[in-house]
């Protein structure tokens, strides 16, 4: 119910959502936790395992209680925190884990089977028959036991992620965080605070306290006030920092527009990776719950959950509201409850020198032993010293175990938190990230003015560090009351008591792990499941540690705890993921011929990132063979054109330049003349082939070499490295120009003709042989010209600055087209280049050698050069190796397929008579039938074989012959033509 | 994960890309014998502690930087571009 005069809400904006159907009523600023508590509505989920009734426990990100479904469709988004998220108009949840609704949910039979279902139950109880497992009894668990769904739907709303530099990072904005921010920030320092809340202040806008002779919250919005006028100061709201990194690095997790009807262009979430020269943690504490029998009823929640609702949304969790706990602080709550007029039932103290009630019964020395009520709290039963038993009538239980720092981030770099008996509780060990300083609560420091001193002290040392000038700050005076504690995790008894209400994991489940000698608490964890839910222990890790102690006889630092890692809170790998949805994971690279190429209807594949026409169709293609053997025909007969510009383009130059290439290439280069081509081939410094292709000198000390589309980036990389890291002494220089060249491939005994229609200058066989280059001018546009053929028929690439490309490959094609040819794509030009045994990556795979390819003697004896030394290994010209050769079909099966396997005829086609196998295969229209290029083991000495090709996967048998690798003009007359 | 180019100064790793142990500067002649050639191109250390690793400034300036950094604290000690490394060892 709503308290008059209390909350930070805005009371005349009231706004509708809708929570399993239901419509109702909060205010702007409610979460859906406060605006359910403010309509009652005590019962929002179903446990995890026992499908038990379940409440708001707490109200801040690491609640353990209340996870809902916000959304539908394909915007569902399970797992939501009914106490992060705020309402907006239309807002719509479900609950969870229940069917057919949360009041009548089937499974919670399963409550009544509990003695079956203790931890680790499904290992024992399912184990026969044992082919029952997998088919019968982990579907039904799994459909039983769980949270939230996910739509099956693909994700449609938008996520961002950013970066930000500062030299402080504050993580949290309590009294502590906002000392430090202002003491950084009057000082000149570059801040960021970032806060979890939708508001800033912390614990500050949960309690009632007083800063400098005002009220904390008064204090927090003054302190906010003056940070948000600085330009040097970045406030991040609704910001939770998940995780420390190297270096300064933290990630942190934006909610931008969940709390919005529209996103109005907004993403959902942002990912920030935010780099500080120093950040100071000031992430506050958790309050712990305790556990006693039945204490996961609805209505039952941690004490400063209660005060947070009442002071920050102006809701009292109840009418009648009870206290239970072992400290002073959890007084506060019957004090603020009843100074706001809401009816205090009593506070259960278990010491006996609790302080007094003022307006509300204190029963010291008493501990909650159960709670009753079906679907919410109705009443609790405490017990006395003296074992005298008494009940409370009561809807809301705040209960309070004590507070643990949250350390969690201390602790992401492979740190350990301390244990402090002063607090019963773990801190942060100093150092445990570079830079990082943990101030206040988090630091177990737990009065207001300590949280003050320590922040402000924090700021100084690491102004003093940045090398900032510090001003002196007069830290305000604040409460500075003494925490005063005696330790209680779980009252003994019969019956069921939580630990882990995520996960449904009772003291009797970490009891029993110790008993089945899972001693160690990691050991434990995984027994139990205790911590592995979404609030991943924030609420039970301590407690359910401090009963394995107990139940091992041993003490809780000894005990230890489990490994803390990031994320702080869940991240959605959405968000983690921002920018590579779909077509964002492989951006498309086209070329300058794409639009033209799709315009002609061409299939696009994919080479890498690059998008290729594969053929293109003409008027009544049946398939794509038909439109293939044509384009090989127009290569072959007439004149081809075919944009090769995602090959590599690699521009060297620099008085060393030759001297360079002689090193990376395994052939002469610093010998070739001006004005020619060469093909080199360039080995890995173990001697496997890298990559091959051709350079061109275009002049003195400057060459461009072209790469295989595959290895254009690789390529670059090794010549970088092997200029820097290897041969810095050589003076060349390099830059990738692939994409400021658009190159296309004019290949057939027409081709010389169709470019002497554009070139301004023409050319002849005497001024441009086979393997000349040189700078051109075709159609007024200044390019490049290569006389080189992948095809093995009279041929050309002629290049273009990239803006022309479009225009130049509209040209060509429809000129080529006039003249009895036109365009051809890939699965043309992959025949073209079988028929003549021309290599590429899928014979040079990154296993073969020169030896292999039978390029050995292109290894220049004259030189040194990357991989020579290691190719001359024994092993690496070993003739049993397998070595390139040529496959044809002789039998009456005519496919052949790549990745099928080549077997002597006489043998059974199992692996270990494997003698090779077959890297590409293509339709040859010259030859009439299916040619292959394969490896084979001394396949240069058998030429003439037959043998069995074996596809096991496509079923494909043939019986093949094997081959010289050049199939088409092995005298090579046709390319000098 | 930070490492500062000489060139353009401190930068997230993501830039970077990683090649391995910084001995790849010392190519042995071609006559040093199998050994010295197998230890170079194959053998490498995995030291718990200070390592000197190669990485290429790839999204940057295309250096090649010799990082010396400590695979326990995950401190980074040193940055020098490799070149200047390679010109001061030959």
């Amino acid at each position: 119910m709503r308290v008059a005069g209390k909350g930070l809400v805005d009371c005349s904006k009231p706004l509708r959502f809708l929570f399993d159907g239901t419509s109702y009523q909060g205010f702007e600023g409610d979460t859906l936790a406060s605006a359910l508590l403010a309509n009652d509505v005590k019962m929002v989920a179903r446990s995890f395992k026992y499908h038990r009734p379940r409440g708001i426990v707490g109200a801040g990100s690491e609640e353990a209680g209340a996870l809902v479904t916000v959304g539908s469709g394909a915007h569902q988004d399970p797992n939501v925190r009914a106490t992060v998220q705020e309402i907006y108009e239309g807002l719509s949840a479900q609950s969870q884990n229940r069917w057919p609704s949360l009041g009548f949910d089937i499974l919670s039979v399963n409550d009544l089977a509990a003695p079956f279902l203790g931890a680790g139950f499904y290992y024992k109880t399912f184990m026969w028959p044992k082919a029952f497992w997998e088919k019968l009894y982990e579907p039904v668990i799994r459909r039983s036991a769980g949270i939230g769904a996910l739509s099956g739907l693909s994700n449609a709303d938008r996520y961002e992620k950013a970066f930000a530099f500062c030299d402080l990072l504050v993580i949290g904005s309590g009294p502590s965080g906002l000392m430090a921010a202002l003491t950084a920030a009057r000082a000149g320092a570059d801040v960021i605070l970032c806060e979890e809340d939708s508001v800033f202040g912390g614990r500050l806008n949960g309690e009632s306290l007083e800063i400098a002779e005002t009220s904390g919250q008064d204090w927090g919005t003054a302190a906010i006030a003056e940070l948000s006028s600085m330009d040097n100061v970045r406030l991040m709201s609704r910001t939770s920092v998940t995780g420390a990194y190297d270096q300064g690095t933290y990630g942190a997790l934006e909610r931008v527009s969940h709390h919005m009807t529209q996103a109005q262009g907004k993403p959902l979430e942002t990912f920030w990776r935010i780099v500080a020269k120093r950040a100071i943690l000031a992430a506050g504490a958790i309050e712990r719950p305790v556990a006693f029998r039945n204490n996961d009823r609805p209505g039952i929640m941690t004490a400063a959950a209660v005060r947070t609702y009442l002071h920050r949304y102006g809701v009292a969790p109840g009418k009648a509201v009870t206290v239970f706990a072992n400290n002073d602080d959890a007084h506060r709550t019957a004090k603020d409850l009843v100074a706001a007029g809401v009816h205090v039932a009593g506070v259960i103290d278990t010491r006996t020198d609790a302080p007094d009630g003022q307006g509300y019964p204190v029963y010291k020395g008493a501990e909650v032993c159960d709670s009753a009520g079906r679907r919410a709290l109705e009443s609790v039963s405490f017990r006395y010293a003296d074992g005298r038993v008494d009940k409370l009538q009561t809807d809301c239980l705040a209960m309070s175990g004590g507070w643990n720092p949250t350390v969690h981030l201390t602790c992401h770099m492979n740190g350990r938190p301390k244990w402090d008996g002063s607090i019963q509780s773990f801190v942060p060990t100093e150092g445990m990230v570079a830079g990082l300083e943990a101030v206040g609560a988090c630091n177990g420091a737990f009065s207001t003015h300590a949280a003050l001193l320590q922040g402000n002290a924090a700021a100084l040392t690491a102004l003093g560090d940045l090398g900032l000038k510090t001003i002196a700050q007069d830290v305000p005076d604040a409460e500075d009351a003494p925490y005063r504690l005696k330790p209680l995790w779980a009252v003994k008894g019969k019956g069921r008591a939580w630990l882990d209400f995520q996960n449904d994991v009772t003291v009797k489940d970490v009891k029993m792990a110790a008993q089945e000698n899972f001693r160690s608490v990691e050991h434990m964890k995984r027994y139990t499941t205790q911590g592995m839910a979404p609030d991943q222990g924030k609420n039970s890790n301590v407690a359910a540690l401090a009963v394995l102690a107990d139940a091992t006889g041993r003490g809780i630092p000894e005990t230890g705890t489990t490994t803390f890692r990031p994320p702080f809170v869940p991240v959605s790998i959405a968000s983690l993921g921002a920018g590579a949805q779909g077509k964002g994971f492989a951006p498309e690279r086209f070329t300058t011929s794409h639009t033209a190429s799709v315009e002609r209807g061409a299939p696009m594949i994919e080479a890498g990132l690059w998008y290729r026409p594969s053929y293109f169709p003409a008027t009544g293609e049946k398939t794509w063979r038909e439109s293939c053997d044509r384009e090989v025909g127009y290569v072959r007969n007439a004149v081809g054109v075919c944009d090769v510009s995602t090959l590599g383009k690699i521009d060297i130059q620099g008085p060393d330049a030759g001297a360079f290439l002689d090193f990376v290439y395994t052939n002469m280069f610093s010998t070739l003349k001006v004005g020619r081509t060469r093909y080199g081939l360039m080995l890995r410094e173990d001697g496997t082939v890298m990559d091959d292709g051709t350079t061109a000198r275009l002049g003195e000390s400057h060459y461009v070499m072209t790469t295989t589309t595959a290895a254009a980036g690789p390529v670059m990389r090794h010549l970088e490295y092997v200029k820097q890291c290897l041969r810095p002494d050589l003076d060349v220089n390099l830059v990738s120009v692939t994409e400021q060249w658009a190159q296309f491939a004019v290949a057939g005994p027409k081709s010389r003709d169709l470019l002497n229609g554009l070139l301004d200058t023409k050319i002849d066989n005497e001024n441009w042989p086979f393997m000349a280059c040189g700078t051109v001018s075709a159609l007024g546009v200044e390019g490049r010209l290569f006389r080189i053929s992948f095809s093995g028929e009279h041929a050309y690439e002629v290049a273009v600055p990239a803006r022309y490309g479009d225009s130049l490959f509209r040209t060509l094609t429809s000129r080529a087209e006039a003249m009895g040819g036109g365009a051809y794509g890939m699965e043309a030009l992959n025949v073209l280049r079988i028929e003549k045994g021309f290599i590429t990556h899928s014979e040079i795979h990154g296993r073969t050698n020169a030896f292999d390819i039978g390029m050995e003697r292109m290894v220049s004896q004259k030189k040194d050069c990357i991989g020579k030394t290691m190719s001359e290994r024994p092993g690496l010209t070993d003739p049993e190796r397998e070595q390139l050769v040529g496959v044809k079909p002789i039998g009456p099966v005519k496919q052949l397929t790549a990745g099928s396997f080549l077997f002597k005829s006489e043998d059974s086609a199992v692996r270990e008579n494997a003698q090779g196998y077959m890297t590409s295969v293509g339709f040859s229209p010259e030859f009439g039938t299916f040619i292959g290029l394969g490896f084979l083991s001394n396949g240069r000495a058998r030429h003439g074989e037959q043998m069995l090709m074996v596809d096991h996967l496509r079923d494909v048998v043939a019986r093949v012959e094997i081959c010289d690798p050049v199939f088409f003009d092995p005298e090579g007359g046709r390319v000098r033509g | 994960m930070r490492i500062t180019c000489p060139l353009c100064g401190e930068r997230d790793r993501r830039e970077f890309y990683y090649v391995g142990d910084a001995v790849a500067l010392n190519r042995p002649d071609p006559d040093a014998g199998d050994v010295v050639w197998d230890d170079y191109v194959h053998n490498r250390d995995n030291p718990a502690g200070v390592t000197r690793d190669l990485w290429y400034h790839e999204s940057g300036c295309a250096s090649w930087i010799v990082v010396t950094r400590n695979t326990i604290t995950h401190e980074v000690l040193e940055t020098a571009l490799a070149s200047d490394v390679k010109e001061a060892t030959s």
